[in-house]
């Protein structure tokens, strides 16, 4: 039989379609990766009787055709599951089961997949390193004192130790393709509203946006078609026609043009990181694609921007965690005020408390106009610039990260620097387009490092298509020797 | 008719003071689901039925706006006369209690739906015209309920989302009377649009009050307090009193009235505070951004206007202008749209004159006496017009008349029924009459004699003693006829 870690998710379907693996198959060769791999903690809740018994019923169909044919998906924790526990890596939610199921996964299982369990991020989202979860940080497959990126830390983890051939993240600041990159995947950050918000744990609802993550570009379109829908239960959502990503795939990028954004070149950028964008630069010079200088002018804003937006709207998307209705309610305080303060004290760690924080005083009466407006202000010249780029080029090219991914306890006493790791990330949320991180290379110690493509509003396909023309040229190898079984 | 005075002033030994007050009504919209769920609006559903997750805030929940709600708003605004914003906002207004689920309320801050209107008034000194800020739509926060438990609060979500109207007016009302009357008249306009059913009891109109006061002459306003809450009329009025005189008494001491919120209670019949000025919340405002912002099409606003009903103002000029009835008596019949429209039912087959008049005086003296709405009047229109008909031709006298009504009010019967059955017809046989008139004044001749030798008075008296031969059924004018007559032999 062929070795399902070492086979892309485009594969595992074609084969059970040929019925050559059955779902209950491709469910136990999970389960033990998983339960082989505990040492990762990538996954904080697993529902493997439920995932056996849909693989079951899945097995006793006769038609196959959907995108994902039973095929078993693990999510980050970030989703709603019916009935299935949901924590946001929150204690705050420790024991939160919710009673219904976000569109987004929906849509995974209407195409046929089966849930294996979720998987640890950063708690709500908000961290860089899968550091800041409730249920401990996860372990990067690529070495053991690595981190996995974050927030959607669990994801990029658990794909890459193939605990799950495919998985679901969301990005509001990099979180899916900084964690991509620092584990050798791909992960797609869609256009704002391609994907619905509808049952996801806001952290920054101007930002948030839920996308795949994959083993290859392949998988990534398949992945993205099936998770992406307009729903009339998000008003953000865009109405539009459901593309097939995944049939429409192909490397034709001849005569396209390319970007090359000059304010991507930071200071103090790792040589390898240099080479390895000329490494894509030529790639694609070689696939006849035309390169372009181009200049972002606001870039340098972005971060701060971000650091404000988001932290302002998470502070006000938080506020319902307060022990009244659902969730964690601390049983100490005298009175509703001293009920809120310890319920939200004992629920929330630091970094959580650290972001709410930065966004009470950012809409504050008197802070609004510095901070917030002016962030909105700033954000839309953000926009701009891409605006303005997109009318001269079909695409940016841009490293995903400014470093590979970095040791476990690194970065956490330091904030700032750990909220420089989204420096190349945060502008393209900012400014709600789609992007996507594709791994490019190793640096010297053998740490993958990403490439990241940015698009124009709804240019998936074509982003895909240059994203499938440099990897099938760059022939990313990674190579993990599965030292944690 | 010679106009009033406006004369609104408290005075105290040296001074006169002006009342300014200004009000934020709260409306909630008639609609059948919420403002930004499917969750029933009915009012009275066992706590926490109508609830949504969306309602509740479960995580990863989100709003999505009903249209007819806006569809309301603007209709509203268009009632107000008022500019209807294309585009507006809605904001996250942040602040934690346990009956708001989000930690924040979605309501409209800096561009609301609808901006500058005004609402005429009709007072006894003449009209009055109120300016009108802004109308924004605004999520209604859930039910606490303290009294049920010495140690718990209950929260009941079923309110938690219902559509509410603000309407704010500018600080132009001057006198408590003058809020009684715009009141009334804001809610007569929502529910000639069908926009807010005003219901005061349940809660679907309530007001939140801004006093303050100035001396007679002055131009610039006094520091002003709002009164948060208040749920009838009479609780506004007796507050609005009550608070002028709080802030003049600290005035004619020589001390500063504090800007601060403060509540009134209905018991003491007087306001205290809530929360200073230093104490109010930072609501954090902006944008929500769950939601984009709303862009209406003006062909929108503009088909909702072309189907506007008639509004009262305008219902009152045409009864004025085409039945010829007063301006106070056309203003008593628009006040309530249904009395509008049975007054319009009686008269498509009866005289005006008398259909107002019966309407105005002995309807509503009935209906007030048993606490009734028209709707539920026990004399329908149909059988209103049938009896003004039977006055209008003869067939029974303006005093039978009202026998026969009393009968109707008590067994809802047609009036031609009971005239028939008690033999109420009036007597217009001119020959009956003629006998019936000499006979009476056989029976007076020194009476007779009187008045021909000049007191005139007496003619009055024959009237009555003929009326009583009659039974009252002698036609009055007949009647007059034929006295005359016989008294000039």
């Amino acid at each position: 039989m062929v070795d399902l870690n070492n086979i892309s998710l485009t594969e595992i379907v074609k084969l059970v379609k040929l019925k050559k693996v059955s779902s209950l198959e491709l469910t136990n060769h999970y389960i033990k990766n998983i339960e082989k791999g505990k040492k990762l903690n990538c996954f904080i809740t697993t529902c493997f009787d439920e995932t056996i018994k849909k693989s079951k019923t899945f097995d006793a169909k006769k038609n196959y055709d959907s995108l994902l044919p039973g095929i078993p998906i693990a999510v980050k924790d970030l989703f709603c599951t019916k009935d299935v526990k949901t924590t946001a890596g929150s204690k705050i939610l420790e024991n939160f089961v919710p009673t219904y199921e976000s569109t987004v996964t929906s849509n995974l299982w209407k195409e046929g997949a089966v849930l294996l369990g979720k998987l640890n991020c950063d708690e709500f989202a908000m961290g860089s390193s899968n550091e800041t979860s409730f249920f401990g940080n996860v372990i990067n497959p690529i070495e053991k004192d690595l981190v996995p990126g974050g927030s959607s830390g669990g994801s990029s983890s658990a794909l890459a130790a193939s605990f799950t051939p495919a998985t679901i993240g969301t990005d509001t600041g990099g979180s899916i393709r900084q964690p991509a990159s620092f584990t050798g995947t791909v992960g797609l950050k869609p256009t704002y509203g391609l994907c619905s918000r509808w049952g996801i744990v806001a952290f920054a609802s101007s930002l948030d946006q839920a996308g795949p993550m994959t083993k290859n570009v392949e998988d990534c379109a398949l992945m993205l078609e099936a998770i992406s829908s307009y729903d009339k239960k998000d008003s953000t959502s865009i109405n539009k026609k459901k593309e097939n990503y995944s049939k429409n795939l192909n490397k034709n990028i001849k005569g396209m043009k390319i970007g090359i954004p000059k304010e991507y070149r930071v200071d103090n950028m790792p040589k390898e990181i240099e080479q390895l964008w000329s490494k894509g630069i030529d790639i694609l010079k070689k696939s006849g694609v035309k390169i372009i200088d181009i200049s972002l002018p606001h870039t340098k804003y972005a971060l701060p921007t971000y650091y404000i937006v988001a932290p302002a709207e998470a502070s006000s998307n938080l506020a319902r965690y307060d022990g009244v209705k659902f969730g964690y309610r601390s049983n100490k305080g005298k009175n509703l005020i001293e009920m809120y303060e310890n319920t939200r004290g004992e629920g929330f760690g630091d970094e959580v408390k650290r972001r709410v924080l930065i966004g009470t005083y950012v809409l504050s009466s008197g802070y609004y106009d510095a901070y917030y407006l002016k962030a909105q202000k700033v954000r839309k010249l953000i926009k701009k610039d891409f605006d303005n780029s997109f009318k001269k080029v079909d695409a940016i090219l841009t490293p995903s990260t400014p470093s590979s991914a970095f040791k476990i306890g690194e970065k956490t006493s330091d904030p700032i620097s750990m909220y420089l790791n989204d420096i190349f990330t945060v502008p393209v949320n900012l400014a709600g387009l789609p992007a996507i991180s594709l791994p490019a290379g190793q640096d010297s110690k053998g740490r993958p490092l990403g490439l990241q493509l940015i698009s124009n509003s709804l240019d998936e396909q074509r982003m895909l298509n240059i994203a499938f023309a440099i990897e099938s040229e760059i022939k990313f190898k990674q190579n993990l020797n599965r030292w944690w079984e | 008719m010679s106009k009033e005075k406006f004369d609104y002033f408290i005075k105290t030994e040296n001074n006169n003071w002006e009342v300014i007050i200004g009000l934020e009504v709260h409306a909630q919209v008639i609609s059948n689901s919420k403002l930004f769920s499917g969750s029933s609006t009915k009012f009275g559903g066992k706590p926490n039925t109508q609830v949504s997750l969306v309602d509740a805030a479960f995580p990863g929940m989100l709003p999505v706006i009903n249209k007819y709600c806006i569809e309301q708003a603007i209709k509203t605004g268009l009632g107000l006369n008022a500019k209807i914003n294309l585009l507006s906002i809605f904001d996250r207004k942040n602040y934690f209690y346990a009956d708001l689920p989000a930690g924040y309320q979605i309501s409209q801050y800096k561009n609301p739906i609808v901006g500058e209107g005004s609402v005429t008034l009709d007072m006894p000194y003449g009209t009055k015209v109120v300016g009108i800020e802004r109308l924004h739509l605004e999520q209604d926060a859930g039910k606490s309920i303290h009294d049920l438990s010495p140690d718990k609060t209950y929260v009941d979500l079923n309110r938690s989302g219902v559509a509410l109207m603000e309407i704010v007016s500018k600080p132009d009302l001057r006198s408590p009377d003058e809020v009684n009357s715009y009141v009334k008249k804001l809610r007569t306009i929502m529910r000639y649009l069908g926009t807010c059913d005003g219901n005061m009891q349940e809660g679907s109109l309530r007001a939140d009050v801004n006093v303050s006061v100035r001396k007679k002459g002055e131009k610039k306003f006094g520091t002003r307090c709002e009164i948060k809450n208040v749920n009838s009329i009479r609780f506004m009025e007796m507050a609005i009193e009550s608070e002028a005189k709080r802030q003049i008494e600290i005035l004619e001491s020589g001390k500063k009235i504090d800007q601060e919120t403060r509540l009134f209670d209905t018991k003491k019949n007087e306001t205290r505070s809530m929360r200073s000025k230093e104490e109010a919340h930072d609501y954090r405002y902006f944008p929500d951004p769950d939601l984009l912002p709303l862009e209406i099409e003006q062909s929108f606003v503009d088909s909702l206007k072309k189907n506007l009903p008639e509004l009262p103002d305008q219902k009152k000029d045409r009864f004025i202008k085409d039945f010829k009835i007063s301006p106070y008596e056309a203003n008593v019949l628009v006040s309530d749209n249904n009395i509008s429209l049975y007054f319009e039912d009686v008269i498509k087959n009866s005289d005006i004159k008398l259909a107002k008049n019966w309407i105005i005086v002995e309807l509503f003296a009935v209906l007030n006496k048993k606490n009734l709405d028209i709707k539920n009047s026990p004399v329908s229109s149909k059988n209103l017009a049938k009896l003004i008909n039977s006055i209008s031709s003869g067939e029974i006298s303006g005093k039978i008349a009202k026998q026969v009504f009393e009968v109707m009010v008590n067994t809802g019967d047609d009036p031609s029924k009971i005239i028939k059955e008690k033999g109420l017809k009036q007597q217009s046989d001119p020959k009956e009459l003629e006998k019936i008139v000499k006979i009476v004044l056989d029976k007076n001749t020194d009476k007779v004699q009187q008045f021909k030798s000049g007191k005139e008075k007496l003619y009055g008296f024959f009237v009555g003693e003929i009326m009583k031969a009659s039974s009252g059924k002698a036609n009055p004018k007949l009647v007059n006829d034929i006295l005359k007559k016989e008294l000039k032999k």
